[in-house]
């Protein structure tokens, strides 16, 4: 289902494997085999993915604008880093929309794939669930925009039914970053109760029975025994949501473009003006690896605090 | 045993909600791309089309000439989705057969044969996984410069043709699980590596590598970031980056969102209609899909 359920099971194979009867005339000629197997992967990865992680570390370090050959300046991007009030404000930024999206997302998404597991498996349901996440990131933002509108946009429309006056959703500092998190919240709640959901059908059937028997209540079995439970689910797909909702910028570059004053400069977007805008190259790699790293440290301390690895099944 | 309580109502109630929610934007995107643009501020929340008309459609296809698009509100700048519409096609499909050909490959090498260093390599490709894309888009892109392919179908394809990690996991995973005796058999009757890939491996693993296709085309359909960096021209821009070409396009004072819908429609429908004949496959592969 996830890494952490499928890891074991996968490796016990692969030992089982080796243990099968010997073949040592053909462990040789399955060397050859698998290099030609492995060519087309390996040239790929070796240029598209080995290559560029190498160039991009060493470009963080030199002053490059696309035009000429880098210059290699030391550490002076880092410094400038430091110094950048608009770096600051985009980590600020990206930070503030990463709360309230994984935020809202992750608890609608448990209390989404719960209502599920309990009131119907009906794959229409879980399809129609899904199918915010299936279009275009572009697409989703701009249906949005569209229907955020301050002035003949729906949603504006049933707020002046209620009595509530117009809201800027794009325009308005303080709204920008919550309408940009709640949008993609819209589209990605879905796939993650399926997540979760999958997490909760994994978790056997006497446990429930067990707490029953003993006279718990729902609310209580809920927190005491499927949460817990759930959370190895839960610590992966707050990593794998989390890392990906670092990376937003798709929505922002279609609606906000980073305004109103800055508002929704995510760290993404204003690594991509930096580089494609002002042909600052060597000065985004470096932003690029600072996030890099950022995210390295947010998914080890993660699985370190939550304990990933580790059932409460024992 | 669970009787119809009032817990159990709210929750028919909310799973209700939750799918008008989540039904709503894809209505009101196909409502307005059938209205009539300049109808329409006049009806904001007018259910069904202002003014049915295909208007918008004709606009964005390059159907209308310029002075009718201007007079329906569009921007009179000339676009064309036919032509995006078989940029997407090309980019999509060749990235995914030779994605999911080549990624099927490589996991051939790491579930079905034996060689020395084979789970470290694997672990390798793994580890890529956990590269932000930012951090290697902007290498490669100088890498798609300084080869000249700016501006063409093959630097938009190139850094996704060749394998992605989790393409290789993913099927590394089936792989593993088909039995070693039929393989087995195969060689005794004389078939050699090429043959069991192709006539015992990949037919027996038919239903993940759709699977994997599937959601590869999906994936590469929707990409925005690389496209937009690599393929802004005409001739290969895809129809995410058109979009947003579009959006920026559309006058302040009075936008096009008759035309906009439209457009986001027909870049939408294709994954609509692949997402309705498979719908049954993609979302059980999600609980699969959670290591991506």
């Amino acid at each position: 289902m996830t890494a952490t359920t499928n890891a074991p099971p996968t490796r016990k194979r692969s030992h089982g494997e080796q243990a099968a009867p010997p073949e040592k005339r053909r462990s040789l000629g399955d060397l050859k085999v698998a290099m030609i197997f492995l060519a087309p992967a390996t040239l790929g990865f070796v240029v598209f993915y080995i290559w560029p992680t190498l160039r991009g570390a060493y470009l963080s370090f030199t002053e490059y604008s696309l035009l000429s050959a880098p210059k290699f300046n030391g550490l002076a991007n880092y410094e400038r880093m430091v110094q950048d009030s608009f770096f600051w404000n985009a980590l600020v930024v990206t930070v503030e929309y990463v709360v309230i999206n994984i935020g809202v997302q992750t608890v609608l998404a448990v209390a989404i794939a719960m209502v599920m597991y309990r009131l119907t498996q009906s794959i229409t349901v879980r399809a129609i669930i899904l199918a915010p996440y299936l279009v275009a990131n572009v697409v989703v933002a701009l249906v949005w925009y569209w229907m955020l509108d301050f002035q003949v946009g729906i949603v504006n429309q049933g707020l002046g039914w209620l009595g509530i006056d117009p809201v800027a959703f794009f325009g308005d500092s303080h709204w920008a970053i919550p309408t940009v998190a709640g949008i993609n919240v819209w589209r990605h709640m879905g796939y993650t109760a399926l997540l979760v959901f999958a997490g909760l059908q994994m978790i056997p059937k006497y446990v429930y029975e067990a707490a029953e028997v003993d006279g718990s209540s729902e609310w209580k079995t809920f927190w005491r025994i499927t949460l817990p439970l759930l959370r190895p689910v839960l610590v992966m797909v707050l990593v794998v949501t989390m890392i990906g909702s670092f990376q937003i910028f798709d929505t922002i570059a279609v609606t906000t473009q980073g305004g109103p004053i800055n508002a929704t400069r995510v760290i993404y977007f204003y690594i991509y003006e930096r580089a494609f805008t002002r042909f600052d190259f060597g000065y985004a790699s470096a932003m690029a690896l600072v996030l890099f790293a950022i995210l390295a440290i947010v998914s080890l301390v993660q699985l370190r605090l939550l304990r990933a690895k580790e059932s409460d099944l024992a | 045993m669970r009787r119809m309580s009032v817990g159990r109502t709210v929750c028919w109630v909310l799973l209700f909600v939750l799918l008008i929610v989540t039904l709503f934007p894809f209505y009101w995107m196909l409502r307005t791309a059938f209205s009539d643009n300049t109808q329409l501020p006049g009806h904001p929340s007018s259910l069904l089309p202002v003014e049915t008309t295909l208007g918008a459609f004709k606009r964005v296809l390059g159907l209308a000439t310029i002075e009718e698009a201007q007079a329906q509100g569009g921007s009179g700048a000339a676009v064309n989705f036919w032509l995006y519409l078989r940029n997407s096609l090309v980019v999509a499909t060749v990235t995914t057969i030779c994605q999911v050909f080549f990624s099927a490959m490589a996991a051939y090498a790491f579930a079905r044969l034996r060689w020395p260093g084979r789970d470290k390599v694997f672990a390798v490709f793994l580890a890529a996984l956990m590269v932000p894309p930012i951090f290697t888009t902007l290498p490669n892109f100088v890498l798609i410069k300084n080869l000249g392919l700016l501006n063409s179908f093959a630097g938009i394809i190139l850094p996704g043709a060749f394998m992605t990690p989790f393409a290789i996991f993913f099927l590394r995973q089936f792989f593993l699980g088909i039995n070693r005796e039929l393989e087995e058999a195969a060689m005794i009757d004389g078939a050699g590596h090429r043959k069991i890939f192709f006539g015992l491996i990949i037919p027996m693993s038919a239903a993940p590598i759709a699977t994997l296709a599937i959601l590869t085309y999906i994936n590469s359909w929707n990409d925005y970031f690389w496209p937009l960096l690599v393929g802004q021209q005409e001739n290969v821009r895809v129809l995410t980056v058109a979009l947003g070409v579009f959006r920026s396009q559309t006058p302040q004072g009075g936008p096009d969102w008759a035309g906009l819908m439209a457009a986001t429609l027909i870049a939408a429908l294709p994954m609509i209609i692949l997402f309705l004949a498979f719908a049954k496959r993609i979302t059980n592969s999600i609980g699969f899909s959670g290591i991506k």
